[in-house]
């Protein structure tokens, strides 16, 4: 339970942190590190190299701007879910992280690591999934912006390159009147979620749904869309019946079936999350 | 010998470089250089020889080695040492002594909040920052149950613990 040996390297600038994880085979970034310790710890993660990001300057900032929430690489979750900025552009955001672990936890995990740790498990990811939103990748040829909806691929696997390094996440503002609502299921407060269900929905000039977007963790080998549940929403009256009959849409999309029912469990626990969480955001929309 | 450093985790390999850091704990300064791959919890308890904040299960599950880092209370297990440099730490050590108990260590005696008393450094920690932090802290049950989620206790039931918080709070705000 102790990390096994490693090079460190406290990078002083972005250009230094790539430059290291090119000059190493194996490298990981350690942020916050609260996800990446405990796998040291257990030696899942024995790289050559352990790049420290902790000390470059101005990437703890958080600015809202242009109708988004830009979330700097080294922002701690605690200090996203405290800024009443963040929450007056985009509530969901400290709704959500409200779930993530504990206290102790969110106040050294970073909201880039983990959306870069991407367990399938986790509430940021989804909630960026959710928003449309992006991450700033930087590597040796520059930045680049990778879209939410093309990050995730696998549990705790994205479609980034091995050398380049997240530096902030764009979570774009709720649109006016819109409702949102996270809700999860987890065995014991701070776990990893069975299931969590992100809603973002608007209310037409008739009172009916005229835009849903809903993303799930922990149904799936990632975070996913619910395409379908969304489409079944969109012009109904949002009705507890309605609700009921969209959400048996996301039946389809839970693979992951170590419930010990073979994903029966999981699909009632989601079916559940996806009427409570569109149920507050209706009422909290318009 | 008490006060001697135990260098047994945190000893550097003749081939490894060692990384020079400055904290303060509990008001004093130190300067050591180790091995960047040494734990915070290993550093204050080897190193420093501040023994007082536990060490459980050492992937940020049970809370035992929670101190404050910087004004925030931290799993010094989740946090090498090397990311300490610079840093404020407090420990359970600042808490109180033996014969001058701090409120929340008095009332977690007065209440019974510990039986075998592993996991109660990182308890103390966190009522302690849960009590400072929320000038009117939520004492309902509920409320001081989500407060304490993140620390695991195997003895009490916790509700004792519960008490205990509810006790400090009438402590700290006395007189």
């Amino acid at each position: 339970m102790k990390p096994p040996r490693f090079e460190y390297v406290a990078a002083k600038s972005i250009e230094e942190a790539i430059e290291a994880r090119s000059s190493f085979d194996d490298t990981v970034i350690l942020a916050g590190g609260q996800s990446l310790i405990p796998t040291l710890n257990y030696r899942i993660a024995q790289p050559d190299a352990v790049v420290d990001i902790g000390r470059i300057p101005g990437l703890d900032t958080i600015t809202v701007q242009d109708g988004a929430v830009r979330v700097g690489a080294m922002v701690r979750h605690r200090q996203l879910e405290l800024s009443e900025e963040a929450f007056a552009a985009n509530p969901l955001l400290r709704e959500a992280l409200g779930n993530v672990a504990h206290i102790p936890i969110r106040n050294r995990g970073t909201v880039c690591g983990s959306l870069a740790h991407a367990d399938a498990a986790a509430e940021l990811p989804a909630v960026l999934l959710c928003l449309d939103g992006s991450v700033t990748a930087h590597g040796p040829a520059g930045p680049r912006e990778v879209p939410a909806s093309g990050l995730f691929l696998f549990h705790m696997t994205t479609t980034l390159n091995p050398d380049e390094i997240i530096t902030a996440a764009t979570f774009p503002a709720l649109p006016d009147g819109a409702g949102y609502a996270f809700e999860e299921f987890t065995r014991r407060h701070g776990d990893y979620a069975v299931a969590g269900i992100c809603v973002v929905v608007t209310l037409g000039a008739d009172g009916r749904c005229a835009s849903a977007a809903i993303s799930a963790c922990g149904i799936a080998e990632r975070p996913v869309r619910l395409p379908e549940v969304e489409a079944a929403l969109v012009g109904t009256d949002l009705s507890d019946t309605a609700v009921r009959a969209a959400a048996a849409h996301a039946d389809g999309a839970i693979t992951n079936e170590d419930d010990g029912t073979g994903g029966r469990y999981r699909r009632q626990v989601a079916r559940t999350l996806i009427s409570r969480a569109v149920a507050k955001a209706r009422q909290r929309a318009g | 010998m008490l006060n001697q450093p135990d260098r047994s985790v945190a000893t550097l390999a003749e081939d490894e470089d060692g990384v020079a850091i400055r904290v303060t704990v509990n008001g004093v300064d130190h300067e050591r250089t180790v091995s960047p791959r040494l734990l915070l919890s290993d550093f204050l308890r080897h190193e420093l020889r501040l023994t007082g904040t536990h060490v459980g299960c050492e992937h940020g599950v049970c809370g035992c080695c929670t101190i404050r880092l910087d004004g925030e209370t931290a799993r010094s297990c989740l946090t090498l040492a090397v990311q300490a440099d610079g840093a404020e730490i407090h420990t359970v050590e600042s808490l109180g002594k033996e014969d001058a108990l701090g409120p929340v260590q008095q009332a977690f005696k007065e209440c019974h909040g510990l039986q075998c008393g592993y996991c109660t450094p990182g308890f103390l920690m966190v009522v302690t920052d849960y009590l400072e932090k929320n000038p009117e802290p939520d004492l309902s049950e509920d409320g001081i149950r989500l407060a304490l989620s993140g620390n695991l206790c195997r003895c009490t039931g916790y509700q004792n613990i519960v008490a205990a918080v509810r006790r400090a709070h009438e402590l700290m705000h006395a007189g």
